[in-house]
């Protein structure tokens, strides 16, 4: 098993996002960035695709990230990166946490639903607020890091590699969570939960945990888009923006804490490429793409690269 | 109610106390004051046809269902209204009529699971801990372990094969292991040799039987095949329309009149 | 006093439109067990096709007052070429499949069509005022109100009371619900379960499109237009359950008086109040408001 080879992986990916970083343009850094956010919240959606639920409104979490990282901006002129994450992850964690209580009961398209349900409450909810600026958003100030604010040419790549780093250590610590019993328990949950209560396990509880996990995750995210961007908007918590990670934590498949980002970055690259080429056919590809996947390889991308298993 | 004296006297403490228990699904009695007392260490066969009550009392003791009267207790314990995972953390497990696995791991993962609640439980194995905790009551690690109680219940060849494909007899045996690995005080076991052919019946209750001696538990099973009842237990606890109408070691209770006509002649010819 | 008038005036019109666009949605969930997000889809083709047939019957100059009937004439076109398509071509291949995943396809193939719109109308806006500003307007307490709009209403309740007669009453309608109640049984007892499917769909479809066409004279029809309908949909549909008829309804109803006191009294919680009203009926009452409570799961 290649378990105990991923801290190792990680760390590998970090050094090549180090050294080979220096010599990329700002725009890849900037795209490698965004892949390292939105990675985190697929990263999140990845656990729950492993206990068989899939959420609509993860969106939700990435967009209170922003708006809290933002806020933090705004109103106490904070724009240390590493603060904004942690404002993100507190925000959302909180959020996740209180409404956890109530997710944890669902399965199925009811969980979806609901998920998306409560997504679209806050975009609702943001897009009137005229404080924060409702459908226009508002801008953020460049990222410091620990008070130092970097030269411009500077800025793209430190950034970057701050966010590999927060993305890489919550994949460390995410695969180490995935080596627990509870985390262990998630495709057992998906297989037969009425089996998980007889053994004495809570599946309530575990889905609980992991629903913390995955809205921490997209508020790291979302702080950090909103950072590396520059600007948030009430679009962050839309339903197309929860398909958008839905799409990545689909390709990424559930094996390994990597693909996820492996995922955001196909994505990215796709969406950047496409977009340029032919913005009115960039949704078509992405559909079709979709389509394939699920039809032809719906363990994900990952599944090529694992072996087969017997029987 | 037909009563024939409990075969010999109180010598064991009592592990189980079922006291008027009633349950009603509408029209239907599925259970009318069952009053049961288990001592510690028995094997208790539970005989009935179908619709006699005897899934609904297993479904009582592991918290499944809620009778409208009585109470069970446990070790002196009421444990009546706690839920399944309460009741089997305490040390109650069942196994299932129609094996109840994993599908999607395989054998050796399915076990693997199995130990991981066994030490959540027990407030191992998680994020904060060291390394390679030892599974309680085994005082080894996860993965050696796994491959012990494969080994004892013959399905270290099954290992590496899906759940979803086993042979029949295999999977009962795995549902049977999934309930042990937690090594329980009380093994609540639901027609473990049916589904299973018949060279096949008495050597899966050896094999459990073995285990369980081993381990020392008190065991309750299901079954309707009345050779596997004479040869494994040493009481019988007869039911029939909700009521228990004998309670006896096996060659009373397979002999008395009533169980023969409600029971054993119901399911011979 | 008026106020309280238009609140209900606007909250009638605006359920009517709800009820228009999700009813379709349900009808489908219903025999077919699918969340069908190319719903949205259908909306927005039949906005277009309604909105540029229009147009150009306009341009050719004949009457106008035969423009209600092109609008219908463009839904319906659409939903012919493209609602076989996707039943035959591609769901049908997919039933077996958990609801979650059927439901992604259904929005991988949403996102097709967004496109596929672009290609075909382009970017644009498109305008089909005319049959909207023929019929003048009426007053409701003092305030104008487009005479058009009744149209929607007269939509709604023709397509809610025709499905209903439909499904009480007709042969085909019993044995639908037999298909809605259990498919395999169905099956067994020689009902072509698939014609229903393919039926349902394209009829769940075209009531989608009609919505789109009819709203399109009151609108600038855009792309993204069926973005919105998706998520507004779902909320009327999970309000008064899934599968439900009464519930469309009652969910329109509920949904549409709300906003509508929402947007005269406390205007910034207008588009929050849909979803909110949506996650609780989630949290109390999953089924919806129409449904017999389900056996609880664990």
């Amino acid at each position: 098993m290649t378990r105990d080879r991923i801290p190792l992986v990680l760390l590998a990916i970090f050094l090549v996002v180090a050294l080979a970083g220096l010599w990329t343009p700002p725009w890849a850094l900037f795209i490698l960035t965004i892949a390292f956010a939105k990675g985190l919240v697929a990263l999140g959606l990845m656990l729950f695709l492993r206990a068989g639920l899939v959420s609509f409104g993860q969106a939700l979490y990435y967009c209170a990230g922003a708006y809290a990282a933002g806020a933090l901006g705004r109103y106490l002129g904070v724009s240390d990166i590493f603060l904004m994450m942690a404002a993100g992850a507190a925000v959302a964690g909180l959020l996740g946490f209180i409404l956890g209580f109530l997710l944890a009961k669902y399965r199925g398209i009811f969980f979806g639903l609901l998920s998306l349900a409560l997504s679209m409450i806050l975009y609702g909810l943001l897009v009137k607020n005229e404080a924060l600026g409702s459908t226009d958003g508002f801008n953020i100030r460049p990222s410091t890091l620990f008070g130092v604010r970097p030269d411009l040419e500077w800025l793209r790549y430190l950034v970057a590699l701050s966010a590999a780093a927060v993305a890489l250590g919550a994949a460390a610590l995410v695969h180490r969570y995935l080596g627990t019993p509870l985390g262990r328990l998630a495709p057992a949950i998906k297989d037969n939960e009425i089996r998980v209560e007889y053994m004495g396990a809570s599946a309530r509880h575990a889905i609980h945990v992991k629903y913390v996990i995955a809205a921490v995750l997209a508020g790291i995210g979302g702080a950090l888009a909103a950072t590396t961007v520059g600007h948030i908007d009430p679009d962050m918590a839309y339903w197309t923006t929860s398909g958008e990670f839905i799409f990545m934590a689909i390709l990424a498949g559930t094996g390994s804490v990597v693909a996820p980002f492996a995922g955001a970055l196909i994505f990215a690259v796709i969406h950047t490429t496409a977009y340029d080429l032919s913005p009115n056919t960039w949704q078509m590809f992405l559909g079709t793409s979709l389509l394939l996947l699920i039809v032809f390889l719906p363990e994900g991308l990952w599944s090529l690269f694992r072996r087969r298993r017997a029987g | 109610m037909v009563a024939l004296q409990a075969p010999q006297g109180r010598l064991m403490p009592a592990i189980l106390d079922a006291r008027g228990l009633n349950k009603n699904f509408g029209a239907v009695t599925a259970a009318s004051d069952v009053n049961a007392a288990i001592e510690k260490d028995s094997v208790v066969g539970l005989i009935g046809t179908n619709g006699a009550g005897k899934t609904t009392f297993i479904n009582m003791i592991t918290g499944y269902l809620k009778p409208d009267r009585g109470a069970i207790h446990y070790e002196g314990r009421d444990i009546t209204r706690l839920a399944p995972r309460d009741i089997t953390r305490l040390g109650i497990c069942r196994s299932f009529q129609i094996p109840q696995l994993y599908s999607s791991l395989s054998v050796r993962e399915n076990m693997l699971v199995a130990l991981g609640v066994v030490l959540r439980n027990a407030g191992l194995g998680g994020f904060f801990s060291r390394r390679e905790p030892l599974v309680p009551g085994y005082e080894a690690p996860v993965e050696e372990v796994a491959e012990r109680i494969l080994e004892r219940f013959g399905l270290t060849p099954y290992r590496d094969r899906n759940a979803q494909v086993l042979p029949g007899g295999v999977r009962k045996l795995l549902d049977i292991a999934l309930t042990m690995a937690a090594k329980p005080r009380v093994l609540l076991l639901d027609e473990p040799t049916s589904g299973v052919s018949a060279e096949e019946k008495f050597g899966i209750m050896e094999m459990v039987m073995k285990a369980v001696k081993a381990e020392g538990a008190t065991v309750l099973f299901v079954e309707h095949d009345m050779e596997v009842v004479s040869r494994f237990a040493e009481r019988v606890l007869a039911f029939y329309d909700g009521r228990i109408i004998a309670d006896a070691a096996p060659e009373a209770a397979l002999n008395d009149p009533e169980v023969k006509r409600y029971v054993v002649g119901a399911l011979r010819a | 006093m008026d106020q309280i008038l238009a609140v209900i005036a606007d909250g009638i019109i605006y359920s009517a439109w709800l009820f228009i666009a999700a009813v379709g949605l349900t009808l489908i969930y219903g025999v077919m067990k699918i969340i069908n997000v190319t719903h949205g889809s259908f909306y927005a083709l039949g906005a277009y096709a309604g909105a540029s047939l229009t147009g150009a019957w306009i341009a050719r100059g004949l009457p106008v007052e035969w423009s209600y009937a092109v609008l219908a004439a463009g839904a319906l076109a659409v939903t012919l070429v493209v609602a076989p398509l996707i039943e035959r071509g591609i769901l049908r291949f997919m039933y077996a499949r958990d609801e979650v995943v059927i439901l992604l396809i259904t929005y991988a193939l949403f996102l097709i069509l967004e496109d596929t719109i672009k290609l075909i109308w382009g970017v644009n806006p498109y305008f089909a005022a005319e049959p909207y500003a023929l019929l003048g307007s009426f007053e409701v307490g003092g305030l104008p109100y487009p005479t058009y709009n009744l149209i929607l209403v007269a939509l709604a309740v023709i397509s809610g009371g025709g499905l209903a007669w439909m499904l009480q009453s007709t042969r085909v309608g019993k044995l639908l619900v037999s298909v809605i109640h259990d498919p395999e049984v169905s099956r067994a007892m020689g009902i072509n379960v698939d014609r229903y499917y393919m039926v349902t769909f394209a009829f769940g479809s075209l009531l989608a499109a009609l919505g789109g066409s009819f709203t399109a004279p009151t609108v600038s029809v855009v792309p993204g237009l069926g973005v919105e309908i998706i998520v507004l949909s779902f909320a009327v549909v999970v309000i008064g359950g899934l599968g439900s008829l009464p519930g469309a309804a009652l969910g329109a109803l509920i949904v549409g008086v709300v906003r509508s006191v929402c947007v005269h009294y406390a205007p910034e919680l207008e588009l929050f109040v849909i979803y909110f009203v949506m996650a609780m009926v989630l949290a109390f009452r999953p089924r919806g408001l129409f449904s017999l409570a389900e056996p609880r799961k664990i």
